[in-house]
């Protein structure tokens, strides 16, 4: 084999660059352009609080007296309070009637179905996760109100008189489009993330720790509560939260079965309102300046809040996965 | 076709056996022919911790050389220090004079791109890239502008007959380099650098993960390709240092009691024949006779 | 004192289920498990029977195409959601030309460039953090930032769902290019590439199939959404081509609009653009799943 000689071996065969060349401009190009789509995150968050802040100084102005009554009537009340209460009491009972659920099939697809059988449940999940909200509130509104009212008239007239549940489950306004059916539609929602993520959490469990459990004699029932139980509440508590954030800021599968009327009262069958819902329904209508305001300023409102907890949530989830991995 | 490979592996058993005693017999203790790299008291750090202290050799153009030693020697350090590969593990730093014919490596206006164009790398896993055998070849060509069909597919076939694996994959070279055996898609790797036509070919214990009629394979393709090209290569096969290098640096772990630190050290270097067969230093010693006994 | 265990007087060895109450519980607890998820194919199971059945009676040829929608009190028959399914595929596809590269660099900032620098750690945390954003507000600042300006129009829809995808793109990339291992990485550099090349020409292409499949399903959750498109967009009755000028509309503000209308015409309409809408946002996810099962198998 003749021995190829390289005319300098200083610069190789196909390529004239000497050794010496700085870093190329297409190199230090992309880096930019990689690190300005990143920043875009940072500034749109920035600029969603300035913009909504800005357009709702008129709301503010008005005066914590008038933000914290209850009355939102687009005229002359805009309070924040009605909404508030029933973006929270929906979203609770989206989350009281959700997590058990969605903990429990989270449990069920990690520690009861093998995992080579798991992929059609995981399939139903996604299915679940995959309809829109809008279509969710199409079919509740239509199917579902109108068979709920009447389980709902059923039960009001069967509790009527009992102290607490009284207040809670009847009265003469109970209607199928009210908090707690929105509060169902919420649950079925939020259902798939919390068990995604509740999932995730639970697979770092240490297969040691399990056998540790078994290898004590113990049911599955009771290893899970020994063993995987521990490792992931941490976890699965910031799943619930991230849920629970989901919850609040659900708009319009809300909008179309929690009823049209703001009002704080502990009858969970009346109708009510969330902060969501109603910016959704009266922005068309909000011509004027305090009233567009209002919403807008909700809407940050909204905003602030659902970001705190995910931020919460987050360091939740992170927190557990950074223990999983040192662990 | 496998009978005729194993015959060519006997000749060149063979071959490489009387090579051995020729330079018994005239031990070479003078360092001649171009020197392609000068490391001159060289220590290199990740971070805080000193992973090789005081390093100095030359490597020489067209020679094999094998730095081996035991685990945590530094010696793979050291050889990725010779083509920047360091400069990607925040942390590290060089210091010391790595020359490159006469260049010095680490000076700021070198580019590491530029030198790994022309001090190439073999792993120790082999890597081949998700793409076609074709592609996987013809990528290093094509990111240094060569664009032209015939001329990547002569590179390509040039390329794979060096590596030994032409008649292998001729027929399939459309074919995903995943779907390679070990042997061959290290074979391939090779090929892959080179396709640029390197200066110098670097290997970090390139048939560790490899059977022994593989890794026979690619000895015989570091003998034949060496009149082209210099080859260092990390190894912790001491036969296979033997088989196949002109020179042989031995690295060890040096303790210091008092911190409880340890760092690499070279501690010996010399003509393969003379490292094995004539140790001066008794670590030398020690260790290549604790394998070979 | 020794005695073999064939002389010890005979104590059966107790190898049955732990005592009943042990036994039971575990048991309900693993019912209560199963009943979990038949549970949740109930509400499931329900919307997709009533989508479909509802649904189909609505949906023709004419549905899919006629470009003019008619008012909430016009019965089914006359006109159609063309003028909605262009819209849908103008507005999102848009969105997604927007989102999926930036969304893509992003990821790739967060994982070549960015290491461990606090930064890179801000930009994804924050990134996950606005994935749990209410998309009204991104329909809100989009009304003030460019409606307010420039007017109603599909363009406008576009960046308030573009907001939207954003930051699922950037995590779903992200988890992507962490699974590339950094062997092909090294490969790539040792021949002599500079990290831009290094990702473009090997990274990339080998996180591809995953990258592909997080946007599409990026893209399904964009083509469902109403609120973004509330502020935005307006509505219009006649089909808009043109995605830069005029209010347009799309399916799930069309389905959003009818289901609030008593009248049975408008609640078909619902029903039929309802089962456009799923069978859309389903055939992507499947696409995807598809995509990632093809070409992970392929790697091996």
């Amino acid at each position: 084999m003749s021995t190829v000689t390289k005319a300098d071996p200083a610069s190789p065969a196909g390529s004239a660059s000497p050794l010496h060349q700085r870093r190329p401009l297409g190199d230090r190009g992309f880096q930019i352009v990689a690190l300005a789509a990143g920043l875009l995150v940072l500034v749109i968050l920035v600029l969603i609080t300035v913009t909504t802040a800005q357009q709702s100084t008129t709301w503010f102005a008005g005066g914590f007296k008038d933000i914290f009554q209850v009355s939102f009537d687009g005229n002359t009340h805009f309070g924040a309070m009605g909404v508030l209460y029933g973006t929270v009491i929906s979203s609770v009972i989206g989350i009281i009637i959700g997590v058990p659920v969605s903990v429990g099939i989270a449990l069920l697809l990690t520690q009861v179905v093998p995992a080579r059988w798991a992929r059609p449940f995981v399939y139903v999940m996604d299915l679940l996760a995959v309809v829109p909200s809008v279509v969710w509130g199409l079919w509740g509104i239509i199917v579902l109100v109108p068979w709920l009212q009447k389980i709902y008239l059923d039960i009001a007239s069967g509790l009527k008189g009992i102290p607490v549940l009284d207040s809670l489950f009847s009265g003469p306004n109970v209607t199928g489009a009210s908090f707690f059916t929105a509060g169902l539609i919420l649950a079925i929602m939020i259902t798939p993330i919390i068990t995604s993520l509740s999932r995730e959490v639970i697979a770092t469990v240490p297969a040691i720790d399990k056998e540790g459990a078994y290898a004590l004699g113990a049911t599955r029932w009771e290893m899970i509560r020994g063993a995987v139980w521990p490792h992931s509440q941490g976890g699965v508590v910031g799943a619930i939260l991230i849920g629970f954030g989901r919850a609040m800021g659900e708009t319009i599968a809300v909008a179309l079965v929690i009823g049209d009327s703001v009002e704080v009262t502990p009858h969970l069958f009346y109708s009510g309102h969330s902060i969501a819902a109603i910016i959704a329904l009266q922005f068309g209508e909000a011509t004027g300046g305090e009233f567009r305001s209002a919403l807008i300023g909700l809407g940050l409102f909204l905003f602030v809040l659902t970001i705190l907890v995910n931020l919460v949530a987050r360091w939740f989830v992170e927190r557990s996965a950074r223990r999983a991995r040192g662990a | 076709m496998e009978e005729q490979q194993d015959q060519l592996n006997v000749q060149q058993d063979q071959e490489v056996l009387p090579k051995l005693a020729v330079m018994d017999t005239a031990p070479r203790d003078k360092f001649s022919g171009t020197a392609i790299f000068d490391v001159s008291n060289t220590s290199i750090f990740y971070g805080s911790f000193r992973a090789v202290t005081d390093v100095s050799l030359t490597v020489h153009e067209h020679e094999i050389t094998a730095f081996i030693g035991p685990s945590g020697c530094g010696k793979t350090t050291v050889l990725r220090s010779l083509n920047r590969m360091n400069d990607l593990i925040a942390g590290a730093r060089v210091e010391g004079d790595i020359r490159y014919r006469g260049v010095p490596l680490y000076s700021k206006d070198v580019s590491p791109i530029a030198v790994r164009r022309r001090i190439g790398m073999v792993f120790q896993k082999a890597n081949p890239f998700p793409k076609s055998i074709y592609d996987n070849i013809a990528y290093g060509p094509r990111i240094n502008g060569i664009r032209n069909k015939g001329r990547l597919d002569e590179i390509v076939e040039r390329s794979l007959k060096q590596a030994a694996l032409w008649d292998e994959v001729k027929d399939r070279l459309n074919k995903s380099g995943l779907g390679l055996s070990g042997g061959q898609a290290q074979r391939l790797c090779i090929a892959r650098t080179l396709a640029v036509e390197p200066d110098v070919v670097l290997m970090d214990e390139p048939c560790s993960a490899l059977d022994p009629i593989a890794t026979g394979r690619i000895e015989d393709l570091m003998h034949e390709i060496k009149t082209r090209y210099t080859i260092v290569i990390v190894t912790h096969n001491m036969q296979q240092a033997t088989r196949v290098s002109d020179r042989t640096a031995f690295y060890s772990v040096l303790r210091d009691e008092k911190s409880d630190t340890r760092t690499g050290v070279l501690v010996e270097y010399g003509s393969t024949a003379q490292i094995f067969g004539d140790p001066q230093d008794s670590r030398t010693q020690a260790y290549v006779t604790g394998r070979m006994g | 004192m020794m005695t073999a265990a064939s002389d010890s007087p005979a104590r059966p060895v107790d190898l049955r289920q732990p005592s009943g109450w042990r036994r039971s519980k575990d048991q309900i607890m693993t019912t209560l498990m199963w009943a979990a998820f038949v549970i949740v194919l109930i509400p499931l199971g329900f919307v997709l029977v009533t989508l479909v059945a509802k649904g189909a009676a609505a949906i023709s040829w004419q549905f899919l195409t006629n470009s003019t929608i008619p008012p909430n009190v016009v019965p089914l028959g006359t006109g159609g959601m063309g003028a909605a399914v262009v819209g849908t595929l103008e507005v999102t596809g848009f969105a997604s030309l927007i989102a999926i590269p930036l969304g893509v660099l992003g990821a790739v900032y967060l994982n070549e460039y960015g290491g461990n620098r606090i930064l890179a750690q801000l930009i994804s945390f924050m990134s996950n953090v606005m994935t749990g954003v209410p998309s009204i507000v991104m329909g809100l600042f989009i009304f003030i930032i460019w409606v307010t300006h420039f007017g109603y129009s599909g363009l406008a829809g576009s960046f308030a769902l573009a907001c939207l995808m954003l930051p699922i793109v950037i995590r779903s990339s992200y988890e992507m290019l962490l699974l590339v291992p950094d062997s092909l990485r090294e490969g790539s550099y040792a021949l002599g590439a500079s990290k831009a090349r290094v990702t473009v020409t090997v990274v990339l292409p080998a996180a591809l199939s995953g990258i592909v499949s997080g946007a599409l399903l990026a893209i399904a959750r964009a083509a469902g959404e109403t609120a973004p498109v509330l502020f935005t967009m307006l509505t219009v009755e006649q089909t808009n081509t043109n995605l830069f000028s005029g209010p347009n509309t799309t399916l799930p503000f069309q389905i959003f609009m009818n289901a609030q209308s008593a009248y049975t015409g408008a609640n078909a309409r619902a029903w039929g653009a309802a089962l456009t809408l799923v069978a859309i946002t389903f055939i992507l996810m499947i696409v995807a799943r598809i995509i990632t099962a093809l070409f992970t198998r392929n790697a091996r």
